[in-house]
C-alpha cells in the first residue's frame, strides 16, 4: 500500500470530486470557492463567534426539548429537590427542575444553552461595534447589515422568551413586565397584549405553547434564514478589508484562501467556542432555577436582573419618572411605553437609519470595500460611541438597587443622578470621542510630514556624502 | 504468534510510518508548497490523542453513577475534548498547510449591461397588455383581501376589543379574605408593621385582580382622601398586590425600617422600585408608575373576619390606553 502510486486518500478525494460534479456540475464553483480569499484581522472573528455560538445553541436546545413540558398546568412537586417539597407548580417548571436536578447530562446542558445564548448576544453586539465603526455597512453591504441588526433584535426577544419559558419566579416576573409594556402601547397594546396572553395575565392555557413554539421553531427558523442571507450575501460582495497594505485597495482583496489556509483555522475557533461553553455550562453556575422557586401572579423577590443583554430595558424602566401620559383623565400613554418600547425603539432605530443619515450628512453613496479606521470617519466615531454611552449609562442604571445593596448608597439619589447623566453623559463622550479623532488625525500628518523631512535630510546627507566632502 | 507480530508491525508501519505521496507530475501546482513542520505534527498529533482521551472521560463519567460533581466533570471533559480539538485545528492552520496571502479582484460593483436587458424582458413579458394600471389594481386588491382574509383567524388568538375582560376581578362585597391555605384572615391577627398577602375566598389566586396586600396602619397616620374614605377596617387598609407599573407583585414594605429621610413607612414594588403610600389611597411617592394602587374597601364582620366591601376603585394591573375611565367590576 506504502509504494502505491495513487495513494488511497487522493483516490477517495478524486471519486467525491467526481461524483459531486457529475451529479451538480458545481466543479467550476467549487474550485473558486476554495481560493475565497479572507482578509486577516482579528475583529472579522467576531461574527463568526456569534454564527458558532447559534451552532451550539441548536445543539443543546434539540436536547431540551426531548425533555420540556409546555404547560402551565399546577402540579405539586414531589422530587428529590427537597426545599420545594409539597410546593404547587407548573408542569413546565417540574420539568425544568427535573432535567436540572435528576436527568444526567440535563443541567450541563441547560446551562450551556444558557450561557451560549449570553455569549451570542454578546458577540452579535461586539460585531455590531465593529462593523459600525469602521464603516462596514456603507454600500454594496448595507442590505446584509440591516439584515444584521434585524436578527439582534429576533435574537433579544429569543433569549427572553427562553428564559420566560422555564416559569420560575424570575421569568415570571419577566413575562408580567414584558405584558405590562405590551399594555403600555398605546391604542393598540391591550388588544395586541391579551391577544398574545390569550387574556388578562397570566392569560390562557394556550399561552405556553404559543410560546414554545415560538421560541423553539419561529424564531430559530427566522434567526438561521436571515444569517443564512447574512452569509449569502457576504460571499456575494467578499469580505471588507483594512489598508494595511499597498496591495489592498478598493478593487483588490488580499486575505487567505478557504482551502487550505482558512479552513483548519474556522473550524478550530468553531470547536473552540463550543469547547469553552461547555466549560462554562459545567464549571460556572448559571440561573440556578430551583433556587428561585415556581412562580405566581402574587410572588416577586428583590434583586431580581435579568440577563445581560436585557439590562438596559429594566434600567430604563426604572428611570422613567413616574407619571403616565394623560388628556383629561383619559391615560394616552402609560408609563411603561417610554422605556419599554419607545427607548429601543429609538435605539434599534438609530441603528436602521444611521448609514442613511452618514450618507445625507456626507453625500458619500460610493461603494466601499476598504474599511475606515475609527479616526477616519470623527463624526461616525462621536455618534457612536455617543450612543453606545447612553445605552451603556442606562443598563448601568439598571444596576442600582444592587449598588444600594452592596455599599448602601441611596437608590433615589442614584436614580436622580442617572437621570441626568443619560443626558449629559452621551455628549460628554461625544465630543471626547471628536476630539480625540481630530487630533489623532492630526498626529499622523505631523508624523507623516516628520518621517517625510528626516527622509530627505537623509538623502541630503548621503549624497553629500557621495559627493565627497568639498575641500 | 509470529503472524500476529507480523501483523501488528504492519500495522504500526502504516499508522505511524511517513508516507510519501507520489506527486501528479503532469499539472503545476495549485497550492504553494510548505516544509514539512516535524514538531508541529507530533503536537497536532498530541492534541488529538488528548482530545480523544477527554471524550472518552466524559463517556466514563456519564456512565459513573453517583459522582460528586458530575455535571462539573463532564463539562470539564467535553470543554477539554473541544478545546483540545481546536488547538490541534488551528495548530495545523498556522504550521501544517501552506499559510498562502494570495490577491484576488473584488467583484464588479454592477452589471449595466444584464440590468438593462433584465429591464427589457420584465417589459416586454407584459406590454401586449393594454389595461395595465386597472389588472395592477385588480390584482393589488385581490392580494391585499387574501392577506386580510388570512391574517383574520389570528383573532382567535385572544379578547378582541373586548378590554371588559381586563376589569374584571373576583372581589365583590361580602367575599371574605384569606391567607395563602385558604384560612380566613382575622382583623385582629393583622398587625402593625407587617405585611400580608391576601386572596378572595374561593376564588383562583393567579387572577391579577385577585391578590392584595394587607397593612395595619395607626388610626392617626391615616390621611385618605375623601372618595376612599370609609375604605379602611379601623386603620387596615388593602390594595391590589398587582403594580399598575408593569405588573409585578408589590412585595416590599418599608416598614419598620426606613431611612430617616423617607416619611413614612411605603409599599415597593422589586421589579423597577414603584413606590405607594398606602396611608394615602396608595399614591406613587417614587418610581415609575403613573396611576395609585387599586384600593379595596374592608368591613370586619361579626365574627372577627375580613370581608371586601365592594370592588376595587379603579382598574387592577398594568396601564393601558385609556384605563383611567375605567372601574373594576365584579
Amino acid at each position: 500500500m506504502v509504494g502505491r502510486a495513487q495513494p488511497e486518500g487522493e483516490l477517495v478525494i478524486r471519486g467525491a470530486v467526481r461524483f459531486v460534479d457529475e451529479r451538480t456540475g458545481t466543479a467550476p464553483f467549487l474550485r473558486k470557492a476554495l481560493r475565497y480569499l479572507f482578509p486577516d484581522h482579528w475583529s472579522f472573528l467576531l461574527g463568526e463567534v456569534a454564527l458558532y455560538a447559534f451552532v451550539v445553541l441548536v445543539a443543546t436546545g434539540i436536547y431540551l426539548t426531548f425533555f420540556f413540558v409546555d404547560s402551565t398546568h399546577q402540579v405539586v412537586y414531589h422530587g428529590p429537590y427537597v426545599p420545594l417539597k409539597g410546593q404547587r407548580m407548573s408542569e413546565a417548571y417540574r420539568s425544568v427542575l427535573d432535567l436540572s436536578l435528576s436527568v444526567k447530562a440535563g443541567l450541563l446542558i441547560r446551562q450551556t444553552h444558557h450561557w451560549a445564548a449570553n455569549v451570542f448576544l454578546a458577540a452579535i453586539v461586539l460585531h455590531l461595534f465593529r462593523i459600525f465603526f469602521t464603516g462596514a455597512y456603507r454600500k454594496p453591504r448595507d442590505l446584509t447589515y440591516y439584515i444584521g441588526v434585524t436578527m439582534l433584535g429576533l435574537a433579544l426577544l429569543e433569549g427572553f422568551m427562553g428564559y420566560s419559558l422555564v416559569d420560575d419566579l424570575m421569568s415570571g416576573m419577566g413575562l408580567f413586565i414584558a405584558y405590562g409594556v405590551g399594555m403600555s402601547i398605546p391604542f393598540v397594546g391591550a388588544n395586541l397584549t391579551a391577544g398574545i396572553f390569550g387574556g388578562a395575565f397570566p392569560g390562557a392555557a394556550s399561552l405556553w405553547p404559543r410560546l414554545y413554539v415560538a421560541h423553539v421553531l419561529l424564531l430559530p427558523i427566522l434567526i438561521g434564514v436571515l444569517l443564512t442571507a447574512h452569509l449569502v450575501l457576504v460571499a456575494l460582495k467578499h469580505h471588507t478589508q483594512f489598508r494595511q497594505r499597498q496591495a489592498e485597495t478598493e478593487r483588490t482583496i488580499v486575505g487567505a484562501p478557504l482551502w487550505p489556509a482558512q479552513t483548519p483555522r474556522s473550524l478550530g475557533l468553531m470547536v473552540g467556542v463550543a469547547g469553552v461553553l461547555f466549560l462554562l455550562g459545567g464549571l460556572v453556575q448559571i440561573n440556578p432555577i430551583w433556587l428561585w422557586g415556581p412562580f405566581h401572579t402574587y410572588v416577586s423577590t428583590n434583586g431580581a436582573q435579568p440577563d445581560w443583554y436585557l439590562g438596559w430595558l429594566i434600567g430604563a424602566l426604572r428611570l422613567v419618572p413616574g407619571w403616565d401620559f394623560t388628556i383629561g383623565g383619559y391615560t394616552v400613554v402609560p408609563n411603561p411605553f417610554w422605556g419599554g418600547v419607545a427607548f429601543p425603539l429609538i435605539v434599534i432605530g438609530f441603528l436602521y437609519f444611521w448609514p442613511w443619515i452618514e450618507r445625507r450628512m456626507t453625500g458619500d453613496t460610493g461603494f466601499h470595500n476598504v474599511l475606515d479606521r475609527p479616526r477616519d470617519a470623527p463624526r461616525r466615531t462621536a455618534v457612536g460611541i455617543a450612543m453606545a454611552t447612553l445605552v451603556f449609562l442606562v443598563l448601568l442604571a439598571g444596576s442600582a438597587d444592587r449598588v444600594t445593596v452592596l455599599f448602601g448608597i441611596s437608590y433615589d439619589a442614584q436614580l436622580w443622578l442617572y437621570r441626568v447623566l443619560v443626558f449629559v453623559g452621551p455628549l460628554v463622550a461625544g465630543l471626547v470621542t471628536y476630539r480625540v479623532c481630530v487630533e489623532l488625525q492630526r498626529g499622523e500628518v505631523v508624523e507623516e510630514e516628520r518621517r517625510r523631512a528626516e527622509g530627505e535630510a537623509r538623502r541630503a546627507a548621503l549624497q553629500a556624502q557621495r559627493a565627497g566632502r568639498p575641500s | 504468534m509470529a503472524k500476529a507480530k507480523d501483523w501488528l508491525v504492519a500495522a504500526l508501519v502504516l499508522l505511524v510510518g511517513k508516507r510519501g505521496y507520489a506527486r501528479r507530475d503532469e499539472a503545476p501546482r495549485l497550492v504553494s508548497k510548505r516544509e514539512t513542520d516535524d514538531r508541529a505534527e507530533r503536537v497536532v498529533l498530541a492534541l488529538l490523542g488528548l482530545s480523544s482521551l477527554c471524550a472518552l472521560g466524559f463517556v466514563v463519567v456519564y456512565a459513573l453513577d453517583r459522582l460528586p460533581a458530575q455535571t462539573q466533570l463532564l463539562g470539564l471533559a467535553l470543554g477539554l475534548s473541544l478545546l483540545a480539538l481546536a488547538g490541534a485545528l488551528i495548530v495545523a492552520g498556522k504550521r501544517l498547510v501552506p499559510d498562502e496571502e494570495l490577491a484576488g479582484e473584488y467583484p464588479p460593483a454592477a452589471h449595466p449591461a444584464e440590468q438593462d436587458a433584465v429591464e427589457q424582458l420584465v417589459d416586454e413579458g407584459v406590454d401586449g397588455i393594454s389595461r395595465r394600471r386597472l389588472l395592477k389594481l385588480g390584482l393589488l386588491g385581490a392580494g391585499g383581501a387574501l392577506g386580510l382574509a388570512a391574517i383574520t383567524p389570528a383573532l382567535s388568538f385572544g379578547p378582541f376589543l373586548r378590554v371588559k375582560e381586563l376589569l374584571a376581578t373576583p372581589w365583590r362585597s361580602g367575599r371574605r379574605l384569606v391567607d395563602e391555605n385558604g384560612r380566613p384572615l382575622r382583623a385582629a391577627d393583622v398587625e402593625e408593621k407587617a405585611l400580608y398577602t391576601a386572596f378572595p375566598e374561593g376564588a383562583n389566586d393567579e387572577e391579577q385582580g385577585a391578590p392584595l396586600v394587607v397593612v395595619r396602619l395607626p388610626k392617626r397616620e391615616l390621611d385618605l382622601p375623601a372618595e376612599l374614605a370609609g375604605y379602611d377596617a379601623d386603620g387596615i387598609v388593602a390594595y391590589s398586590k398587582i403594580c399598575t407599573h408593569a405588573g409585578c407583585a408589590v412585595s416590599l414594605y418599608r416598614a419598620p425600617l426606613f431611612r430617616p429621610t423617607e416619611p413614612r413607612p411605603a409599599l415597593v414594588c422589586p421589579c423597577h422600585y414603584s413606590t405607594f403610600d398606602p396611608s394615602t389611597g396608595g399614591t406613587v411617592v417614587f418610581g415609575p408608575a403613573g396611576r395609585p394602587l387599586p384600593m379595596l374597601p374592608l368591613e370586619t364582620d361579626a365574627k372577627g373576619y375580613l370581608r371586601a366591601k365592594g370592588n376595587f376603585d379603579g382598574p387592577v394591573g398594568p396601564s393601558w390606553w385609556g384605563v383611567r375611565n375605567r372601574k373594576a367590576s365584579s
